[in-house]
């Protein structure tokens, strides 16, 4: 019934934020319908395996886990995977500039499959209706032709150039303004955006989504901050991200089919949709079935 | 029994009730779900429940009173045909038409909106319906098998007076009718009817029997295996949809209407209602026109008049004119009501963005049928707008149409010349972001728009204006060679003949329809050559960009074209 795919199976999966685990004592989650137990040892590093009949809070001696998944720690969160997943993650230069704030802010869970929430990211089209007065506002819904590529180097979608009037980009604006977005795909269920930065026109502000499939039909999104921001509390941040997610949430969980129909032919793209339309392709190319809705053949 | 995905029955989906003033109900029936909404004409819609862009429900989208707004992305859809109307994504164009929702049929009748999975049965009144004032009870769910909740309703019937089954799964003893709604296959709606008005007494009886019953046949339910839910498949949109990015200009076939009322409105401007014979009408975006093919052969493109999701029937003005020759005199002298006609399909070379925070409507004269369309959509989603109506004298038409409006409409009547220039001036104002107008009337006035505007710092993009038909003499001396992309074909163009009229020679189908460069149905793609525009249709910066072109009037500079046909 529960059959992953391949590709799905090696690749990293994110399960958790790193701080949240407690050293010695058992965290549960799920990822790809399989139960799993976590925890943190003595210096911190943490250990994932196949959940038997542990609970949530029991004590562990972290020493006495022997049959462990593979481990990676990588962007404040932690990851596994259940197959043989490859050396390193996908890159996030801008995680290690020293003057940013990283940050996890949070996870959600989402009543949907992790495609279409990386989907929603990806989506412009729905600022204004969704997250009126803050990521967008009627009567301003243009979205504007942007570039859309799939770098076989980096096996990544990209997409560029993309502008949308926002009512309130920055704390300290009163008028709308054009923001410039870059969006990458470098992960089937993983999502980097980069925002033009309101205090160093140089630079970009980097959020950044991590979906854990736990079930065809059902994940959690964990969010990842990188700002250079100097006057914002973290606190600030991180319920500005839940404020977002909060209303992403009840739409998402109204979308039919839940799981991610790759067939052209189900839904009906605009030209808004481009990376949306590009991302299904390379999910199809790459032979992705967890969480989507394959091209019959 | 066991339910069918394509079970043709009739069945009460909801009571009158639930749909008060814009609002949304969900629904379901045979393992479908459903959004019910009541327009502000009293048209009940049921709707698959899915917007087809991303599959969001449509049952917690927003109730325009002519259309519903996906919550989504905002995407607009016509009451009773659900084609959609709006993309405010991309709101200076015009969505394909075929862009349509999923429509099951629906009557509403003795307090319950019925509706049934296909159109293969006519809706039929259950024995005995008519003559009574029924009363709905409150609907009852029950998580049981349909099958079951009817024979534990004809269980209620006392033994001397047996229920009499009627088809679909609804039975009758004592006064009281009772249906059962097939929600799924484990789940159920009992709605029942009363033939009297019922005292608080008759319906905490009714009540109390009921939820007593529910409780039974959950109880039992909940003792059986659940049986499989119905899986109904969502439809596949078309290709040419899915592979959409770019939005066409839909093409169909003609539909015959009737000329269901024939008026004077103004002095000078007769009123026609087209009719649908069955049904309603095509899908139309406020600025659409249609082609009205006339009894003497000729055709003639006229504007929809309509307010949103207003499909019953399309009206537009046909203006008298004095000269002998002509489509309007036909119209005007030779058709009556009750006569048919053919028409085309709507079509829309002059959409209406609804992403303004002003927009400026300018008519003159018969002018006024794109723009009073457009101002009905403007004023059903209360959006800022002007409506100036230019008119020489005397009564103006549509005017009760117009005073029916909320927003601002100002009549300016008989002005001279120069006063109109100054009005126009005024009522643009300096542009500024976000601001649109809109233009329809005589040649000199679209002029008088486009020039003041443009000195009033308003750009191109933000000046919109439809032609009906072209002024200008035409210039057709020049020879040149046109080199057919995709056909494969190079084609002389002589002096004296069109690119149009030489491709048609050639054999080859093209759509074309008023001929003189004012309706832009032949536009055409531009791979190279030097274009010598001379129609109306298109905008400065459009000709400039020297990448399309109307093949009907417009010629080469250059020795050769070379188009994407």
């Amino acid at each position: 019934m529960s059959a992953i795919d391949p590709i799905t199976r090696d690749l990293w999966q994110v399960i958790a934020a790193t701080e949240e685990i407690p050293v010695g004592v058992v965290e549960t989650t799920l990822l790809l319908d399989t139960r799993l137990a976590l925890t943190r040892d003595r210096d911190g590093n943490p250990v994932v395996w196949l959940r038997s009949d542990e609970e949530q809070g029991d004590e562990i001696d972290p020493e006495s886990i022997l049959d462990r998944l593979p481990v990676l720690t990588g962007y404040g969160y932690i990851w596994t995977s259940l197959g043989n997943p490859p050396k390193e993650l996908f890159p996030i230069p801008e995680y290690a500039e020293s003057d940013r704030v990283n940050m996890s802010c949070g996870s959600i869970g989402i009543h949907v499959s992790a495609p279409r929430a990386v989907e929603n990211f990806l989506d412009m089209g729905h600022f204004p209706y969704v997250h009126t007065d803050i990521l967008g506002s009627e009567p301003h819904t243009e979205v504007k032709e942007y570039d859309v590529e799939v770098s076989e180097e980096r096996d990544e979608v990209l997409a560029t150039r993309c502008k949308f009037i926002q009512p309130r980009a920055a704390k300290s604006a009163t008028e709308p303004m054009e923001v410039e977005y870059v969006y990458r795909v470098p992960h089937p269920f993983c999502s980097v955006l980069y925002k033009s930065c309101p205090e160093d026109e140089g630079r970009r502000d980097v959020i950044a989504i991590f979906l854990q499939p736990m079930t065809k039909e059902r994940c959690r999104a964990h969010l990842l901050q990188s700002m250079i921001d100097s006057t914002s509390t973290i606190t600030d941040l991180r319920r500005f991200q839940q404020t977002i997610f909060g209303q992403d949430k009840p739409i998402l969980e109204n979308q039919f089919p839940k799981r991610l129909p790759l067939d052209p032919r189900s839904e009906t793209p605009i030209r808004a949709d481009k990376s949306a339309i590009a991302y299904r392709r390379w999910l199809s190319q790459k032979g992705i079935t967890y969480g989507t809705i394959p091209v019959a053949s | 029994m066991t339910l069918s995905l394509s079970d043709p029955t009739w069945y009460p989906i909801a009571s009158s009730d639930d749909l008060p003033f814009r609002h949304v109900y969900q629904g379901q029936l045979l393992g479908r779900e459903l959004a019910v909404w009541r327009a502000d004409d009293g048209n009940v819609n049921v709707w698959e429940n899915r917007c087809l862009h991303r599959g969001v429900r449509l049952s917690i989208g927003v109730n325009e009173g002519g259309e519903l707004k996906c919550q989504y992305h905002g995407w607009r859809y016509a009451n009773r045909s659900a084609g959609c109307t709006y993309i405010p994504a991309h709101p200076a164009d015009a969505p394909a038409r075929r862009i349509q929702n999923r429509t099951y049929p629906v009557r509403e009748a003795y307090g319950l909106i019925w509706s049934a999975a296909n159109d293969d049965q006519p809706f039929r009144p259950f024995p005995g319906a008519e003559g009574h004032d029924w009363f709905p009870l409150r609907p009852m769910p029950v998580n049981a098998a349909p099958e079951d909740v009817l024979a534990a309703l004809s269980a209620l019937a006392p033994d001397d007076q047996p229920a009499d089954l009627m088809p679909g799964l609804s039975l009758r003893f004592g006064g009281t009718y009772y249906f059962v709604q097939p929600v799924d296959a484990g789940r159920a709606v009992i709605r029942g009817l009363l033939a009297t008005q019922p005292d608080a007494t008759t319906l905490r009886h009714y009540n109390e029997l009921l939820s007593k019953l529910r409780d039974r046949l959950e109880r039992a339910a909940a003792k059986k295996p659940a049986p499989e839910p119905l899986k109904p498949a969502f439809e596949k949109v078309s290709a040419e949809l899915s592979t959409m990015p770019e939005i066409a200009v839909p093409r169909g076939n003609t539909i015959t209407v009737v000329v269901k009322r024939k008026w004077t409105s103004a002095d000078g401007v007769i009123g026609f209602e087209l009719a649908a014979r069955d049904g309603h009408l095509p899908t139309f975006q406020p600025g659409a026109h249609i082609d009205l093919h006339l009894p003497n052969g000729m055709t003639r493109q006229y504007s929809i008049t309509n307010g949103p999701g207003d499909l019953m029937s399309y009206v537009i003005g046909v203006k008298q004119e004095s000269a002998s020759k002509g489509g309007s005199k036909v119209l005007v002298e030779t058709v009556r009501e009750g006569d048919l006609l053919a028409i085309s399909e709507p079509r829309n070379n002059f959409p209406l963005r609804r992403d303004a925070t002003r927009t400026v409507l300018i008519a003159g004269g018969i002018g006024i049928t794109p723009l009073l369309s457009m101002a009905r959509f403007l004023d059903k989603s209360s959006l800022n707008y002007e409506l100036h109506y230019f008119t020489r004298a005397g009564d103006v038409a549509f005017r009760s149409e117009l005073e029916a409006l909320h927003g601002k409409v100002i009549f300016h009547t008989g002005l001279p010349r120069a006063e109109i220039g100054l009005t126009i001036a005024s009522a643009l104002g300096q542009w500024s972001m976000a601001q649109h107008v809109y233009v329809c009337g005589p040649s000199a006035m679209l002029e008088t728009v486009r020039s003041t505007a443009a000195a009033q710092g308003w750009p191109d993009e933000a000046i919109h204006f439809e032609y009906f038909k072209n002024d200008k003499v035409i210039d057709d001396s020049s020879a040149f060679e046109v080199e057919l992309a995709r056909s494969a074909m190079t084609l002389h163009v002589p002096s004296g003949k069109t690119i149009l009229e030489v491709m048609r020679d050639n054999g080859l189908t093209v759509p074309s329809s008023c001929e003189q460069g004012a309706c832009g149905t032949c536009l055409t793609t531009v791979i190279e050559g030097e274009v010598d525009h001379q129609d109306v249709y298109l905008n400065d910066s459009e000709k400039r960009s020297n990448s399309c072109m109307m093949t009907c009037v417009s010629r080469a500079k250059s020795p050769r074209l070379v188009l994407d046909i």
